[in-house]
């Protein structure tokens, strides 16, 4: 299909960073070489090699464990916590203000859409400093029990998909209850961790408040494992989130997990169907579906199906796919050859399992990582593709007659972290909300995010809640976790 | 009562859906009081035991979450009412049980039917407590509200056997959640007589399951079970909690790990055996004309 409007480029430029050859770990507030095999991160988008990155072996993160421990007893844990708080009103402040290099560097190592990373990623993440800042010291007026304490040393394990957002859910609320921090960046996203480094120093963060170790699956294993840390946290697969809450089985450490995701959008025959269209987009193909939260199951009331097919296929086939640092791009890079292995062993399960693929006719670009939006219909409930979280541009439909059926639909699945509610009818959103068992549900609207608002999952999708008054619990002695 | 009467003894049971059944695989194993004399036969519940509550627990949980939280709370305090009733059985099986001293078991009775009564008043507040609008930057809005887990294994503690076995259930219930529940191996009788309790007092069936018999056998293969949510590991035998976090985290359960010595449960409880038992769940929407 040819383009009714023709677009020019509009690229952001990338001079704005300035990225290193190489980049060691950041542990007691100094870059230092790590001691394990170093590692190179790509640009997904071109495959070009950005930067080469230091491993962190059990060593390091022992040093780093060490570091954080000293800052805990020694600076960060005694200080008077209206001056913890404004170091990260500080921190938000510099975030803010180097934002656009963040939101470059984003897109570069991540794939993500320059529209994404700036108007969404990097706000969020200075929001997330700016709101954590504030409960530094009013701590005692949180409901959370008489003089709440810190955990000491949390050790925190963070996702590709979204990497300065989710460091911004871990180390605010950590530091913010007085506690310090080891984290362990994504592997093929750790760049944006690392420019946060630089704003710690900048902020002058006392050192050791903060360590950052970069590295794979085996640097993350040290720090769950690690005999010093009170408190661990991790963001990613339910695999491994299971793999953690057994490591941490029979120990004293305190756990959250943020995990995996097949949430149902469920809309209704009376719905505005062109917002729930546009709805429909934004929950599956926001940051190229690479959300635990996506709306991944569009459950159509049969009577409309038809009709939102048609439409929901109007509107992909004007998305524009390409360059993220392209300001009209809508979808990015597939953050990795693995995870485009991935999509694409479940798209073909698809297709085998017989259920109808549409994609647009767009063409992607030759080199890189890409994947194009794509929607199954006659998708039955049994089928991978509507069990399985393909982390990708994927979107199963399936349809429901009542209410009840579109509720029990909707619960059908082990995990239970978000879910979508289109209709126009203010009484059957209430009930429906009560009724479904996940997390987080939006009601005309999706993949919305905001400190101020509790996030994290029912069941199989993990437990523990990021955000608000309730994220809180999780970094508190004695708090009561809800 | 003449003295040359000839008593009628009970018969020990599950409490498993509402009803008493014995244990499906026909075992009983021996209760005494802690000089070694004879009490009576528990049932020793059996894998299949284990899961039929289970089974019995997931079909109670829609009405139970159902209800409005005045109508639990209601609920709850009947509970304490039928207790008070029995009062006199309490205390005699308690201090048979327990090896305590009369007025020491009184004490233990008259906590645990107090501990009903302070859960019930719980039911209808922790939304307002747990739960709030928040002020998110848009035009939105969004609440989050605490919901029940949904199943939630117990291991009861070993030692007090009815006050211990209240402290852990009734801040369950209060929440929404439903129970399974594997009592004090040795101490199981005051246990059985809570479940005819619970049977008169417009708990519906299902909601509370109660298995006499082994915590090391039973514990395992709740913690294992791919439809209970959490699993409280208070009661679990010395060296097998490790073991059974281990296997409830294959389902990504909630877990309670157990204290490292039995606590002493006459003391505030407080939220902190309702808030594991929680879920948040928060809900957005536009705002508009």
């Amino acid at each position: 299909m040819t383009s009714l409007f023709e677009y020019a480029p509009a690229p952001e430029s990338r001079s704005i960073v300035d990225i290193r050859p190489s980049y060691g770990l950041f542990i007691d507030g100094v870059f230092v070489d790590g001691t394990g095999e170093p590692f190179k991160t790509v640009n997904p988008a071109t495959e070009e090699v950005l930067t080469e990155v230091s491993s962190g072996s059990a060593a390091d993160v022992d040093r780093a464990v060490a570091a954080a421990r000293r800052a805990f007893t020694r600076t960060w844990g005694p200080m008077r916590p209206a001056d913890r708080g404004k170091y990260l009103f500080r921190i938000a402040r510099l975030l803010q203000e180097r934002a656009r290099e963040f939101a470059v560097l984003e897109s570069l190592d991540n794939g993500k859409p320059i529209r994404e990373s700036r108007d969404v990623d990097i706000p969020l993440a200075a929001a997330h400093f700016f709101y954590h800042a504030g409960w530094a010291d009013k701590l005692d007026f949180a409901g959370l029990g008489p003089g709440p304490r810190p955990l000491g040393v949390a050790g925190q394990v963070i996702p590709w998909n979204f990497p300065m957002l989710m460091l911004a859910w871990k180390i605010a609320p950590a530091l913010a209850t007085g506690n310090t921090v080891v984290l362990k960046p994504a592997e093929t996203t750790p760049l944006t961790a690392l420019l946060f480094a630089e704003i710690c120093q900048q902020a002058d963060l006392p050192p050791g408040v903060v360590n950052i170790v970069t590295g794979a699956g085996e640097t993350g294993r040290a720090v769950v494992e690690h005999g010093d840390v009170d408190k661990v946290a991790f963001t990613g697969s339910t695999e491994v989130g299971k793999s953690i809450a057994r490591a941490v089985a029979g120990t004293r450490k305190s756990l959250t997990l943020e995990l995996g995701g097949k949430a149902a959008n469920i809309v209704f025959d009376d719905a505005a169907i062109d917002q729930a269209v546009e709805g429909i987009v934004q929950g599956i193909f926001f940051n190229q579906g690479h959300v635990c939260c996506a709306g991944s199951r569009l459950l159509v009331q049969e009577n409309v199906h038809d009709e939102v097919i048609a439409s929901l296929q109007r509107r992909i086939s004007t998305l524009r796919v390409g360059d993220p640092l392209d300001k009209n791009t809508d979808l990015g890079a597939i953050n990795s050859h693995l995870q485009l292995a991935r999509i694409r062993e479940l798209v073909d399960i698809g297709d085998a399992e017989g259920a109808q693929r549409w994609q647009p006719d767009c063409v992607l670009p030759e080199k890189g990582f890409w994947f194009k939006p794509t929607v199954f219909t006659q998708v039955s409930p049994a089928h991978r593709i509507a069990r399985d979280e393909v982390f990708g541009p994927v979107l199963s439909v399936m349809t429901f007659r009542t209410p009840d059926e579109a509720v029990a639909k909707a619960n059908n699945t082990t995990y239970g972290l978000s879910a979508g509610i289109w209709t126009e009818k203010g009484s059957r959103i209430l009930k429906i909300a009560n009724q479904l068992r996940a997390g987080v549900v939006w009601a005309n609207t999706f993949n919305k995010f905001d400190p101020t608002s509790p996030f994290g999952g029912y069941k199989q999708s993990g437990y523990g809640r990021e955000g608000g008054r309730h994220g809180l619990t999780g970094y508190l002695k004695g708090a009561d976790r809800s | 009562m003449s003295s040359d009467r000839l008593a009628v003894r009970k018969t020990y049971k599950l409490y498993v859906n509402g009803a008493f059944p014995r244990s499906e695989s026909g075992r009983t194993y021996e209760v005494t009081d802690p000089r070694g004399h004879f009490l009576a036969n528990a049932a020793w519940a059996s894998r299949k035991d284990a899961r039929d509550a289970v089974v019995a627990a997931r079909g109670a949980f829609g009405k139970w979450s159902g209800m409005t939280a005045y109508n639990r709370g209601q609920v709850l305090y009947r509970v304490a009412e039928v207790m008070e009733g029995r009062h006199a059985q309490f205390c005699d099986e308690v201090a048979t049980g327990e090896g305590l001293s009369g007025s020491k078991a009184r004490a233990a009775v008259d906590a645990a039917i107090d501990r009903w009564v302070w859960y019930a008043g719980w039911t209808d507040k922790l939304a307002a407590v747990l739960g709030g609008a928040n002020p998110v930057a848009g035009p939105y809005f969004d609440f989050s509200m605490p919901e029940p887990t949904g199943v939630v294994a117990v291991l009861a503690p070993q030692e007090s056997s009815l006050l211990g076995l209240v402290s852990v259930l009734a801040p369950v219930l209060a929440t929404g959640n439903t129970g399974v529940v594997v009592t004090s191996k040795d101490r199981p009788l005051p246990a059985v007589t809570l479940g005819e309790v619970l049977a008169t007092s417009d708990v519906p069936g299902g909601v509370v399951n109660l298995l006499t018999g082994d915590a090391a056998e039973l514990g395992t293969w709740l913690a294992e079970h791919a439809d209970v949510d959490a699993i409280d590991l208070t009661g679990a035998p010395a060296g097998r909690a490790m073991e059974f976090e281990r296997e409830a985290a294959g389902t990504v359960k909630r877990v309670v790990r157990p204290p490292a010595t039995e606590p002493d449960w006459t003391a505030d409880p407080g939220l902190s055996r309702m808030t594991p038992f929680l879920e948040t769940k928060t809900v957005w929407h536009p705002m508009g004309v």
